[in-house]
């Protein structure tokens, strides 16, 4: 019998999605091979959502430190090398976030353990776990497994595993434990957080968005887009791609960095569908998307699909409105 | 400020039917355009930005073979000194052992700053640049849009998630991993990488830089490649423009939104 370690993400004292998807998960795998789940919490005096994390673990480990208010990489890496050593879990879980991005890299080089990052599944043939990733852009699916080991870190993808509505509570004790006494200085000091995505409209109120992706190809056809979506009465968001281009300013962008809209259709031109953006559209209720490239991930996430160029749909579009 | 780079030439995946080999764990390359890493892009021109603002050097290192010189001319095209391919031969790499093979060659450099890009477009792993930080005893930070450098640290800006950047202070030597978006890369013409031939490129072999054949084991291991199903997704809607935008209207109307 093992134990699967979830390092739990949160932020400005609340838990992250990406920690309940991963204690789903991990509750699914422990039933099915008898393991332990164990959730480490690394936070604040008094964290208020320690109880949510206790019912859906068998054990919280609770590291209560001013200084792990917010992420630090330094702290954590420290700390949890420190329990990994000691209760050596078969499986340790970060979310595929930022600070996950920052954190299980060095956590692997330090403990020695092997990692897999941003994992979209997660087996365990014969005492062994494997991975389902995704590649390419999100068109090819890899299984990987891991050299031999006493333990394996893997980071989830966020949106990947979907915690049930009602849960079988667990009532897991919680265990204060002591930061080690010999922790290193901090390297990276955090100061603020500011919000990056303030602006004139909001997407995230609009019933129903028209969004352009990288295949509007210049920054001069925003405009074509910008009139369609006005003429069909949408408001106009964007993917990734365009705001790095400084096409459009960042209050218009759908997805894990930007807004998660909640639309009742949801279009998209142009948009192959990059894990952060669908992941952005969850909350959309139909979602139709036209793009040149009948592989593109987008088509797997939405209702409706056109394989077609974007500007000969978008005229023939704004040429019908003409008309009614 | 020297600054170190490291990059990765990725095949073009957007608007391509990839099909996967017959050993059932690639894809078929041969018909694969290919670039430089998107993130390594903006990660070269943060890197050529300082450069031109604080002075410094800039050298642009690879794990790649022959073909893979071409990111590293065009690095140098957009400002880098010099660059180093570090050539794998028969060796198949993860990105545990990129990261192995890159400490070990950069901790003979001098440098106050090392830079990657977040991912690379190809294998998605994210994990390289930190772990190379961790390998070389560097402060770090994932996913960075924003750098001012203060004498021996400086302030950075990590992009997080809805929305939110965060704002801290990392002391230097430091290895950022660069999101794109943090700057404009700059357009490079043929000419630029034809002038850019005569910089220094040096090529050196995995087996002469000194890791043992424990070291260069990888840690993870791909069992097998496969294609999503076809059945999986949309409805799609066939015919001219004109039939597409009247089935389009058509759910509008029915999900009663729009003008």
């Amino acid at each position: 019998m093992g134990e699967i370690l979830v390092v739990v993400e949160h932020r400005q004292g609340e838990v992250r999605d990406i920690t309940f998807e991963m204690l789903s998960k991990a509750g699914e795998l422990c039933k099915q091979f008898s393991h332990t789940l164990t959730a480490a919490v690394l936070g604040g005096k008094e964290e208020q959502f320690i109880d949510e994390i206790a019912k859906r673990s068998d054990n919280v480990i609770y590291y209560e430190d001013d200084r792990l208010k917010n992420f630090s990489a330094d702290l954590y890496k420290e700390i949890l090398n420190d329990l990994i050593e000691e209760s050596r879990p078969l499986i340790t879980l970060i979310g595929h976030s930022s600070w996950g991005m920052d954190l299980a890299p060095s956590l692997s080089i330090k403990t020695g353990y092997p990692l897999a990052t941003d994992c979209v599944d997660i087996l365990i043939e014969d005492g062994h776990p494997k991975v389902i990733r995704q590649i390419y852009s999100g068109k090819v699916f890899s299984k990987m497994s891991f050299k031999e080991s006493d333990g394996y870190l893997i980071t989830v993808r966020p949106g990947s595993f979907q915690p049930p509505e009602t849960i079988e509570k667990k009532n897991g004790e919680v265990i204060k434990k002591d930061l080690p006494g010999d922790l290193p200085e901090m390297r990276k000091e955090f100061i603020e957080f500011v919000d990056s995505g303030a602006g004139d409209i909001d997407i995230t109120q609009a019933d129903l968005l028209v969004s352009v992706g990288r295949g509007i190809g210049e920054a001069e056809n925003v405009e074509i887009m910008k009139e369609l979506a006005g003429r069909m009465g949408g408001v106009l968001a964007c993917s990734r791609p365009v705001v790095d281009k400084n096409w459009l300013p960042k209050y218009h962008q759908v997805g894990t960095s930007g807004k998660s809209v909640k639309p009742k259709v949801y279009l998209a031109f142009g948009i192959s569908g990059a894990f952060q953006h669908l992941a952005g559209i969850t909350g959309a209720g139909t979602v139709i998307a036209i793009n040149k490239d009948k592989k593109a991930p987008i088509f797997r996430a939405a209702d409706y699909g056109v394989v077609d160029d974007l500007f000969k749909v978008a005229d023939a579009l704004k040429e019908q409105l003409k008309e009614s | 400020m020297d600054i170190i780079v490291c990059v990765k030439r990725v095949p073009m995946t957007q608007e391509i039917d990839i099909e996967i080999d017959d050993s059932g764990k690639d894809i078929k390359t041969d018909a694969l355009a290919y670039v430089v890493n998107d993130w390594d892009n903006y990660a070269i021109e943060e890197s050529v930005l300082l450069k031109e603002k604080l002075g410094g050097t800039v050298t642009v290192i690879t794990v790649g073979d022959e073909d893979d010189e071409d990111v590293l001319r065009r690095a140098l095209a957009m400002g880098a000194d010099k660059a180093i391919r570090i050539e794998p031969g028969e060796l198949g790499v993860d990105g545990f052992l990129i990261s192995s093979i890159l400490a070990q060659v950069i901790k003979g450099l001098e440098y106050d700053l090392v830079l990657t890009g977040v991912q690379a477009d190809d294998d998605n792993f994210g994990m390289v640049g930190i772990m190379l930080a961790e390998k070389l005893g560097l402060a770090h930070s994932a996913v960075v849009t924003g750098f001012e450098a203060e004498g021996s640290e400086a302030t950075i800006n990590v992009e997080l998630e809805g929305g939110l950047d965060e704002v801290s202070k990392i002391k230097l030597p430091a290895l950022l991993s660069i999101q794109t978006g943090i700057n404009e890369p700059r357009y490079v013409s043929i000419m630029g990488i034809r002038k850019a031939g005569k910089k220094e490129l040096n090529v050196v072999k995995v087996e002469d830089i000194g890791l043992s054949d424990e070291e260069l084991v990888r840690q993870t291991i791909i069992e097998e490649y496969f294609l999503p199903l076809e059945t999986e997704g949309a409805e799609m809607i066939e015919g001219d423009p004109s039939n597409v935008a009247e089935a389009i209207l058509r759910i509008l109307k029915e999900k009663g939104v729009g003008a």
